[in-house]
C-alpha cells in the first residue's frame, strides 16, 4: 500500500533498538523445542537474505513456477515451441545477410552464420530472462499480495524457463555446424560451467530489475531499449577481435563478452581467453551480490507497494 | 504449561497515507523531488498526519490446538493483522514468534492459472500454499473427490463453472496440513451447500488439535467453530478471551457495518426526520420480539409512517414491516417537538445470525422522508424452532425463517 521511506527505516531501526532481544533481528527458522520450525516476524533490515533452509523447503514450488512459465508460454499458439527456434533462426538469418553479406563484417575466419548464432545463443538467453524476468514480480503481484513464499522464487523461475528455449535453439546450433561442415570440438563441454555464468548474470540483472520494477514502472519502458543497446555493446555481431587492444578490459567489463568470446572458443575448439573471461565472471558474481541485495531490500515492502 | 504456538508482543505496523495516493510514484518524480527536497533521505515527505497505523501495541498468545476468531468492524486491522502473520507483509514495529509453519488462505485459488488444467492447478496452487509435491501426490485424489470435479480435471479451469471452480480450490486449501492455519472470510464464497461443506471442514480441521486463526463477520460461525476470540478495534486488542463475551462486545459495540444505536443531526428542510433509532437489546434468541426506539421530530406538523426492511447477513432484505399502510397507525407530530415512539416487532421465527434493520420514514402511498443509508443489527443467537435439538442457522444457506406447518389427511 505505501512505499517505505527513509523516515520509515529510522523509525523502524529505532523501533528495532528498542526491541528486547532485536540482536536476534533476523527472519529466520530453527528447531525449537515445542517441535516445530520457529519463525520470529519482525521489523527487517536490507541485510537478511531469504534464508537457504527456506529455498529448500520450497523447491518443489519453483519447479512448479517454472514448469508454469513454459508451459503457459507457447500455450493456444499455432507453431508452439517451434517459436524457440524461428526467433533466433531468424534473426542469425537477418544479421548475415546484412552484417555478414552485405556490410562485410568480419568473422574470425567462421562462417558468419555460425558465428553469429554462437553469439545470439547466449544473448538471446540472457536478454529474455532479464526480459521475463523484470516483469516477473509485477505479473504476478496478485499472488505477491496474498501469499507468503520466498519471492527469489519468482524472478528465479523466469530464469529458469528460459533455459528451455535455450536448449532447444541449441540443437539448431549443433545442426548449423555441422551443416558448415565444423565438428563441435572436446572443448564444447566447457559450454557447461558457461551457461550456468549466462543464467547467473542474468539472474543477478532480472532480480534487480523485477524490484526496481516494483516500485518505477519506467522499467518496462526502458528494457527493450536498454537490452537493445547491450546486445550492439556486445560482441554479437562482430567479434572482439574488431575492438581495440585498448578498450578491450573496458569491453570486458559487460560481462556477455567473455561469456560469448567463450561460447565461440569452446564451441569451436579455440583456446579460451582466460583473462577475459575471468573479468567477466567477476562482474557476474558482483552482478548478482547487488541484485541479492536490492532484491532484498525491495522484498519487504512488495506486498505494500505493488 | 505449554509454550504459545504464536506470540505476538508490541506489534505495530504503519503505512503512510501521503504516498498511497502516490503510489504510481514514476522515477522521473521521485528525482524531482529528490532534487527539491535535498536533504530528506529518499525523498521522503514524512509529514505528520500523512502516517496511519493499521495496527498498534498488538500483544496476544494463542496456544496450540486454540481455534481463534478474530473479529470487529471493518477497518479494524483484521486483515493488517492477518497479513503479518501470514508474512505477506513485515510489521513495523514489535515482534512475533510463531512455532511453527502457517499457511494462510486470504482467499481461495491463489496462483490458480484459468490456462492450466485442474490437474496442473492443483499442484501449482497446493506448492504456492506450501505444500510439498509428495503430500500433493498422496492428497490428489482425495482433492479431487472433495472437489467433484473428477470428470473435468484434465480440462483447462476456465472451461469450469464457477461453482467447480471454487470447489477445486477450496478442495486444494482443505487439504492443507500445517501446524497453523490462518483463514480469512474464504467462507463467503460459492453456494450454501457448499458453503455447509466448508463449514464442516473447518470444524474438523479445529477438533484435529491443529491452531486456527479466522477472520470472519459471520457471527454464528465465530461462536460454532472457535474456542477463543480476540476482538480488534481500531488497530488495538479490545479483547481476547472466550467466544461468547468477545462476541457479545462485539455485537454490543455494534456489529461489523451497522450500529445498536444511530443519531441523525437535524437538516433543518422542515421535512421530518428520524433524530434517533435505537433497540432494546442486541441479541434475542428465536421467537422473541425486540423493541425499536425511534425518535422523530418535524419543523411542521405532520403525519408520518414507518416501514422496516429486515436484510439477512448476505444483505438479502426477508422482511417488510409498516405501520402503515400494513398496521393502519400513522404517526402525528407537533411543529419542532420530537416524538419518541417504541415499536414492538415480533415475535421473530429466525434462524441463528445477525440482521439488520433499516428503517424508512413516509408519508404513505406519497412521500419517502428520510431514508438512513445504516442500519441497526441485532443478532439471534440462539434458534431451535421445534424444540428438537435442530440448530437453524442461516450459515446453511436454507432461509432465515420458518413457518408453522400442519399436517391433516386430505
Amino acid at each position: 500500500m505505501s512505499n517505505t521511506t527513509g523516515a520509515e527505516s529510522r523509525a523502524r531501526d529505532s523501533a528495532q533498538a528498542r526491541a528486547p532481544g532485536a540482536e536476534g533481528a533476523k527472519p529466520h527458522s530453527a528447531r525449537d523445542d515445542a517441535g516445530g520450525p520457529l519463525f520470529i516476524l519482525e521489523p527487517r533490515h536490507s541485510s537478511t537474505a531469504t534464508s537457504l533452509e527456506e529455498l529448500w523447503h520450497y523447491r518443489d514450488l519453483l519447479y512448479f513456477l517454472t514448469w508454469r512459465e513454459i508451459s503457459l508460454r507457447y500455450k493456444q499458439t499455432l507453431l508452439g515451441v517451434l517459436w524457440a527456434v524461428i526467433q533466433p533462426v531468424m534473426t542469425m538469418v537477418v544479421f548475415t545477410v546484412f552484417l555478414g553479406r552485405l556490410a562485410k563484417v568480419p568473422s574470425d575466419g567462421i562462417p558468419y552464420p555460425v558465428f553469429t548464432y554462437l553469439g545470439l545463443l547466449p544473448w538471446l538467453y540472457f536478454s529474455n530472462a532479464v526480459t521475463r524476468s523484470a516483469a516477473s514480480l509485477v505479473n504476478n503481484s496478485h499472488v505477491l499480495s496474498k501469499v507468503y513464499f520466498p519471492r527469489l522464487l519468482i524472478p528465479l523461475s523466469a530464469t529458469l524457463s528460459a533455459l528451455v528455449d535455450f536448449a532447444i535453439s541449441f540443437v539448431v546450433l549443433v545442426a548449423l555446424m555441422l551443416w558448415y561442415g565444423i565438428v563441435p570440438a572436446a572443448s564444447t563441454l566447457f559450454l557447461i560451467p558457461l551457461v550456468l555464468i549466462t543464467a547467473l548474470a542474468a539472474l543477478g540483472v532480472g532480480m534487480g530489475l523485477s524490484a526496481l520494477n516494483v516500485r518505477y514502472r519506467d522499467v518496462t519502458h526502458a528494457l527493450p531499449f536498454l537490452m537493445q543497446v547491450w546486445m550492439y555493446a556486445t560482441p554479437v555481431v562482430y567479434p572482439t577481435s574488431l575492438v581495440p587492444e585498448k578498450w578491450r578490459v573496458v569491453f570486458a567489463l559487460n560481462p556477455l563478452t567473455g561469456i560469448i568470446d567463450g561460447y565461440r572458443s569452446a564451441a569451436l575448439g579455440r583456446p579460451l581467453d582466460w583473462g577475459t573471461l575471468g573479468v567477466s565472471t567477476t562482474v557476474v558474481v558482483v552482478l548478482l551480490f547487488l541484485g541479492i541485495r536490492s532484491f532484498n531490500r525491495m522484498e519487504r515492502e512488495f506486498a505494500d507497494i505493488v | 504449561m505449554t509454550l504459545p504456538i504464536i506470540s505476538a508482543r508490541g506489534v505495530g505496523k504503519r503505512y503512510n497515507l501521503g504516498r498511497l495516493q502516490k503510489r504510481n510514484t514514476s522515477f522521473r518524480e521521485s528525482i524531482v523531488e529528490a532534487i527539491r527536497t535535498p536533504f530528506r533521505r529518499g525523498g521522503t515527505t514524512g509529514t505528520a498526519g500523512e502516517e496511519f497505523w493499521a495496527l498498534r501495541n498488538i500483544d496476544f498468545d494463542v496456544q496450540p490446538g486454540d481455534v481463534l476468531g478474530v473479529i470487529g468492524r471493518n477497518g479494524a486491522g483484521k486483515s493488517t493483522l492477518l497479513k503479518v502473520l501470514s508474512r505477506i507483509t513485515d510489521p513495523t514495529e514489535g515482534r512475533i514468534e510463531m512455532r511453527g509453519r502457517a499457511a494462510s488462505l486470504l482467499e481461495v485459488g491463489t496462483g490458480f492459472h484459468p490456462e492450466l488444467t485442474g490437474r496442473e492447478n492443483i499442484y501449482l496452487n497446493g506448492t504456492i500454499l506450501g505444500m510439498r509435491k509428495r503430500e500433493i501426490d498422496r492428497k490428489f485424489d482425495e482433492i479431487v473427490a472433495f472437489a467433484e470435479v473428477e470428470r473435468f480435471i484434465d480440462t483447462p479451469v476456465k472451461r469450469y463453472s464457477s461453482g467447480m471452480y471454487v470447489r477445486l480450490a477450496f478442495g486444494v486449501a482443505a487439504h492443507l496440513d500445517p501446524e497453523i492455519l490462518i483463514v480469512d472470510e474464504v467462507l463467503a464464497v460459492g453456494d450454501a451447500e457448499f458453503q455447509r461443506k466448508c463449514l464442516n471442514k473447518m470444524s474438523d480441521v479445529a477438533q484435529g488439535g491443529r491452531t486456527v486463526l479466522f477472520v470472519s463477520h459471520n457471527m454464528a460461525a465465530v461462536r460454532s467453530i472457535c474456542s477463543k476470540a480476540l476482538m480488534l478495534s481500531r488497530g488495538q486488542v479490545a479483547g481476547i478471551g472466550e467466544v461468547d463475551p468477545i462476541v457479545n462486545m462485539y455485537l454490543q459495540a455494534g456489529g461489523s457495518s451497522a450500529a445498536a444505536q444511530l443519531s441523525f443531526p437535524l437538516r433543518g428542510d422542515h421535512r421530518p426526520q428520524f433524530t434517533a433509532l435505537g433497540m432494546s437489546t442486541p441479541t434475542i434468541e428465536y421467537g422473541e420480539s425486540i423493541d425499536l426506539d425511534v425518535e422523530i421530530q418535524s419543523e411542521i406538523a405532520s403525519t408520518v409512517a414507518i416501514e422496516l426492511e429486515i436484510h439477512d447477513e448476505r444483505g438479502t432484505p426477508i422482511a417488510y414491516m409498516a405501520t402503515a399502510p400494513i398496521d393502519k397507525t400513522l404517526i402525528t407530530l407537533a411543529a419542532g417537538t420530537p416524538r419518541r415512539v417504541r415499536l414492538r416487532c415480533g415475535p421473530l421465527p429466525l434462524a441463528t445470525g445477525r440482521y439488520d434493520v433499516y428503517f424508512w420514514l413516509i408519508r404513505p402511498w406519497a412521500e419517502d422522508y428520510h431514508i438512513p443509508a445504516e442500519a441497526l443489527s441485532f443478532e439471534v443467537i440462539h434458534s431451535d424452532p421445534g424444540e428438537s435439538g435442530f440448530d437453524f442457522r442461516q450459515s446453511y444457506g436454507r432461509g432465515a425463517t420458518t413457518f408453522p406447518l400442519h399436517v391433516a389427511d386430505a
